[in-house]
């Protein structure tokens, strides 16, 4: 029974990191239907960026911690405007299929000149804040860092509901996911909510990226690549374009994949998450939460 | 006179492979006289030739979005070697000692083959589900399987598991690598100038428009998906024999990227072209070596400049259709 | 069609070019006789994931063909080292391998750290005849795959062997709860070979999770390790993976000492896995806190040229081409068959990783040393001579 509760703490812990970065790739998705496939290398920028920045924090406290973690949020938020600007605008009437092979085409890049500029092996991140364990009488225990993270997580998802549901912004930014060119027609600039989109959703992923980074101390430029990709899963799993459903799915996942690590299906762990993925779209291609969407013609 | 040349080699497609078929064996007679390294490196374009190609038909012709061929690939070289290697010495061992290099011959022609199938069925398995799926949705579906591919074989010990398939006979030679890429470009060109070609384009350029007209959109996507899979197979099995140790590793999703830059250099649809990349994708590494750090940097800024200035390819002597743009 | 008839011709010219150019069948004369350089290959892991394996291991092999041509060079000339980066990749070892001896004219080939890759290259080299010393590759297929494949270092064989013994003599541990890599063939192999010592020694395995390399979360498997009450924990994977896997036992309560093999290896090991590894243990080749004079020499000559302190895989490095020269100079010719000869027949060779003696299977036979972690710090803790 214990083993089977810390599991459950063990697998929300992670699934709240793949919700965070999946409520990136749901944002953009539902305002632009086009997967970022760079989404999950702003992620790791966000965690070099708390690598670098760490090392002028040598207070070691939550406040400094928390400063570095909104000074990554602000250099990808940065990054992820610039990419939308410079390879997806131009491409905003072409097929999907072109936008699809640019987003792969920035991911690769990011990648490789991470692997460049830091070099592929990897970095040790530095620990930003105090570090303690919390053990029940019962033997759970629980990191402070794992607590972080459910506390991040959970303050950014309801300030993204209150965003998207009670701003200006975010109606704008629903209408504009609903219809673009009505929303165009209203007055509102479509150019500048999808910029703001990315912004928001780069800054979510840089949150990951550092949250990812105290619990997992060992940084390196591939390591979005298959949290990006499981991300996604959950957040076709919630419903994409869902925010709700990106949380859901999020940390569902994350307990279906530390369930299968525990299990001895372990070593399939990676290909569990694809299975998920490919079952939904197979039988409920909406996701949990999510409507489906016919395509008019 | 250009014009007669031309309508001969139109009216005699067949005649086209004979002569490849006679140039592959010629130039595997003349391999003694080459150097090694060079016979290295014409194998290596051989097989990324028959990868693009086969990965065009899926892509470019039918507009399938998929990256998972290297899973493809790797479901034909592990079948291929199982081949080789398990029932092999048992049933060379039959043949009589002076028949034994056609039997080999034979043998791995068998075994080819049945890495191609293999793959193919593997090209059916991910061909059927993905049928309900468009653009981004099938791109990672078919990411999705690719990895699934991978991770299967990383966990089946009996071929090697992690530590990958080792000792497998050194059967790729020149012949058979540019025999493979011969018949492979010409079954697709052949398949493409048919009415099955029609139906591919068809499917590419307006799915639902297509399915309007009465076509059977699900048999066209599945054909592509199970030849396309089934060359890739091929490749795969020539792949593992000339590299003699394969493993899960190197079929990986940036081994499938790889074959997608070269049919988006070479213009997604045009054969030619996507030969013509596979061919420089393979050699620019080699001579590049001591730049081999900037390469994947540069493709992968190839990838977006290319969308953005000329999505239809490098090589597009004729205007090939762009992929149809969505309101 | 228009395009085709382009493309014809223009493929044709293409292949003929290449012919053309390949068609210098002759290969460069490995540097025969007079007082040309002996052209020795290298291939390492100079970036990629591999790479602080990789630049460690070709610092040693350079600071020794740097050392060797100061006093003089072999048999009257100077080594010339020709190094290619594989980028920790699979698929590129085969066509280095053949590249620097077709074209490079190369006597002999040194590589790699990653059995894989020494794997890939070995065939190339058996074909060629082309004697090949990999510096620290583990895995006993390496030299299985020839008479003319190599290695200065031990087997997992050997090493699995000897951490079993540890466990069982030194760490007391009756009840052992194992973590693979299933990955990497080095853990499972390594895994393989303790437990055949392990069990018929009296141990019994209580539990054996599997992980991924590239992996980053262990807890699920800690979790059921914890559960299993084990006297200590093997986890015969890379730092890579072994610094995040101390930190969340910690994490998780675990107190159970952890212990691994050579690919605990590295400089980046305590960094990711902070305090939670005090205590913990690891076998390998080499320790520069090795008090003899040989050693301290090597430390300081390397610190001196490099800025760093050597760690195993970078003494390995050195030895292998030290090992290489000095069979060279016994042979007393660079011909393939007698370097080859006067390799297996090495015995008693002095490195700075050990007495290292050839065996019959072409393997080094020496001692291995057992390192322990300590107020974050690698101190020699034991040494375990070859039985």
């Amino acid at each position: 029974m214990i083993v089977f509760l810390q599991q459950l703490i063990n697998g929300l812990s992670v699934g709240a990191v793949y919700a965070l970065i999946a409520l990136g790739y749901t944002m953009v998705y539902g305002i632009l239907r086009f997967i970022n496939f760079a989404h999950s290398d702003v992620f790791m920028v966000g965690a070099f960026c708390g690598f670098y920045f760490g090392r002028w924090e040598t207070g070691h406290s939550l406040a400094g911690g928390l400063l570095v973690m909104v000074m990554a949020m602000a250099v990808c938020a940065l990054l992820g405007i610039i990419i939308e600007r410079l390879a997806y605008r131009p491409l905003r009437g072409s097929s999907n299929l072109a936008v699809l092979i640019t987003a792969i085409g920035v991911s690769l890049f990011l990648e490789n000149a991470g692997q460049l500029v830091f070099g592929a092996d990897p970095k040790p991140f530095p620990p930003l804040i105090p570090e303690r364990n919390f053990t029940s009488p019962a033997g759970l225990t629980i990191s402070s860092n794992q607590l972080l993270v459910f506390a991040v997580t959970g303050v950014l998802l309801i300030a993204l509901q209150w965003i998207v549901m009670r701003t200006k912004i975010g109606t704008a930014m629903r209408a504009v996911a609903f219809n673009h060119q009505a929303a165009a027609l209203m007055g509102i600039n479509v150019d500048l909510i999808v910029s703001f989109t990315f912004g928001l959703g780069s800054a979510l992923a840089a949150a990951g990226g550092i949250l990812y980074g105290l619990n997992y101390p060992s940084i390196d430029p591939y390591m979005g690549v298959l949290p990006g990709l499981k991300a996604f899963v959950a957040a076709v799993l919630g419903g994409i374009g869902n925010i709700p459903g990106a949380a859901l799915g999020g940390l569902l996942l994350g307990l279906i994949e530390t369930f299968v690590k525990g299990s001895r299906l372990s070593t399939y762990s990676d290909a569990i998450a694809f299975a998920v993925l490919i079952l939904i779209l197979l039988f409920r291609p909406a996701g949990l939460l999510g409507k489906f969407q016919v395509e008019k013609v | 006179m250009a014009n007669r040349v031309k309508r001969i080699l139109e009216a005699w497609p067949k005649l086209l492979l004979l002569a490849a078929l006679l140039a592959s064996l010629g130039f595997w007679l003349a391999s003694g006289r080459i150097n090694p390294y060079f016979m290295d490196i014409l194998i290596k374009i051989g097989i990324n030739v028959i990868l693009a190609v086969s990965l065009n038909l899926i892509n470019g012709y039918t507009g399938q979005f998929s990256l998972g061929h290297a899973g493809f690939m790797a479901v034909g070289a592990y079948a291929a070697a199982a081949v080789t290697m398990f029932p092999g010495p048992k049933i060379l061992a039959m043949a009589p000692a002076s028949l034994l290099a056609p039997a080999t011959a034979v043998f791995f022609l068998a075994a080819l083959l049945a890495g191609g199938l293999a793959a193919a069925l593997a090209g059916l398995l991910v061909g059927a589900p993905s049928l309900r799926l468009k653009g981004d949705y099938l791109a990672i579906m078919t990411l999705g399987f690719g990895e699934i591919i991978r991770v299967i074989f990383r966990n089946i010990d009996s071929l090697g598991g992690a530590l990958g398939l080792n000792g497998i006979p050194a059967y790729t030679n020149i012949f058979w690598v540019l025999a493979a890429a011969a018949v492979c470009i010409y079954a697709v060109l052949t398949l493409v100038h048919s009415t099955y070609g029609r139906g591919f384009l068809a499917v590419r350029d307006d799915e639902v428009a297509a399915e309007a007209m009465g076509l059977n959109t699900t048999r066209y996507k599945i054909i592509a998906f199970v030849v396309g899979a089934f060359f890739a197979g091929v490749a795969g099995g020539l792949y593992g024999h000339y590299t003699l140790s394969i493993d899960p590793k190197g079929f990986d999703f940036m081994r499938s990227i790889e074959i997608v830059v070269m049919v988006i250099l070479g213009g997604m649809g045009n054969t030619a072209g996507v030969i013509a990349a596979a061919i420089l994708l393979t050699l620019l590494p080699e001579f590049l070596r001591s730049f081999d750090q900037y390469r994947m940097i540069i493709y992968s800024l190839l990838l977006i400049i290319l969308m953005l200035t000329r999505p239809q390819g490098l090589f597009a002597w004729k205007r090939t259709a762009k992929p149809a743009a969505q309101p | 069609m228009e395009t085709k008839r382009l493309t014809v011709s223009r493929l044709s010219l293409l292949l003929g070019l290449l012919l053309a150019a390949g068609c210098n069948k002759s290969n460069p004369t490995p540097g025969s006789g007079g007082t040309d350089p002996i052209k020795i290959g290298e291939f390492a892991s100079l970036t990629g994931k591999e790479a602080t394996f990789g630049q460690m291991s070709h610092d040693g092999t350079e600071l020794a063909v740097q050392e060797i041509n100061d006093q003089g060079g072999v048999l009257g000339r100077k080594l010339q080292l020709l190094t290619e980066d594989d980028q920790s990749k699979q698929g590129e070892s085969k066509t280095i391998a053949r590249k620097l001896i077709s074209r490079d004219g190369v006597i002999a080939l040194l590589g790699e750290v990653a059995s894989g890759r020494s794997l890939e290259a070995a065939p190339v080299c058996q074909e060629a005849k082309i004697p090949q010393v990999s510096p620290s590759s583990t895995n006993p297929k390496v030299t299985e795959i020839g008479d003319y494949i190599f290695r200065a270092c031990f087997t997992d064989a050997q090493q699995g062997k000897a951490l079993a013994q540890f466990g069982l003599n030194t760490l007391k541990a009756k009840k052992m709860a194992v973590l693979i890599d299933a990955g990497t063939p080095y853990s499972v192999g390594l895994a393989a070979s303790f437990k055949d010592t392990y069990l018929p020694g009296g141990g019994t395995i209580v539990a054996e999770e599997r992980y991924t390399s590239g992996d980053k979360d262990f807890r699920a498997q800690l979790t059921a390790i914890k559960a299993a009450n084990p006297d200590a924990l093997f986890v015969p994977g890379y730092y890579t993976e072994v610094g995040l896997i101390a930190r969340q036992a910690h994490e998780l309560g675990l107190t159970a000492p952890m212990f691994g093999g050579d690919g605990w290896q590295s400089g980046q090991l305590v960094p990711i896995g902070g305090v939670a590894m005090d205590g913990d243990y690891f076998s390998t080749h080499f320790s520069p806190d090795e008090n003899s004079p040989a050693v301290q020499k090597f430390v300081r000559d390397f610190q001196a040229k490099y800025g760093q302190t050597p760690d195993a895989m970078a003494a390995l490095g050195y030895d292998s081409a030290a090992l290489l020269a000095d069979a060279i100079k016994r042979a007393g010719a660079t011909d393939n068959t007698k370097v080859r000869d006067a390799l297996a027949a090495t015995r008693h060779f002095a490195g700075v990783t050990g007495d290292i003696t050839i065996n019959e299977h072409r393997n080094a036979v020496k001692p291995l040393v057992i390192l322990q972690i300590k107020g974050g710090e690698f101190h020699s803790f034991q040494k375990i001579s070859p039985d």
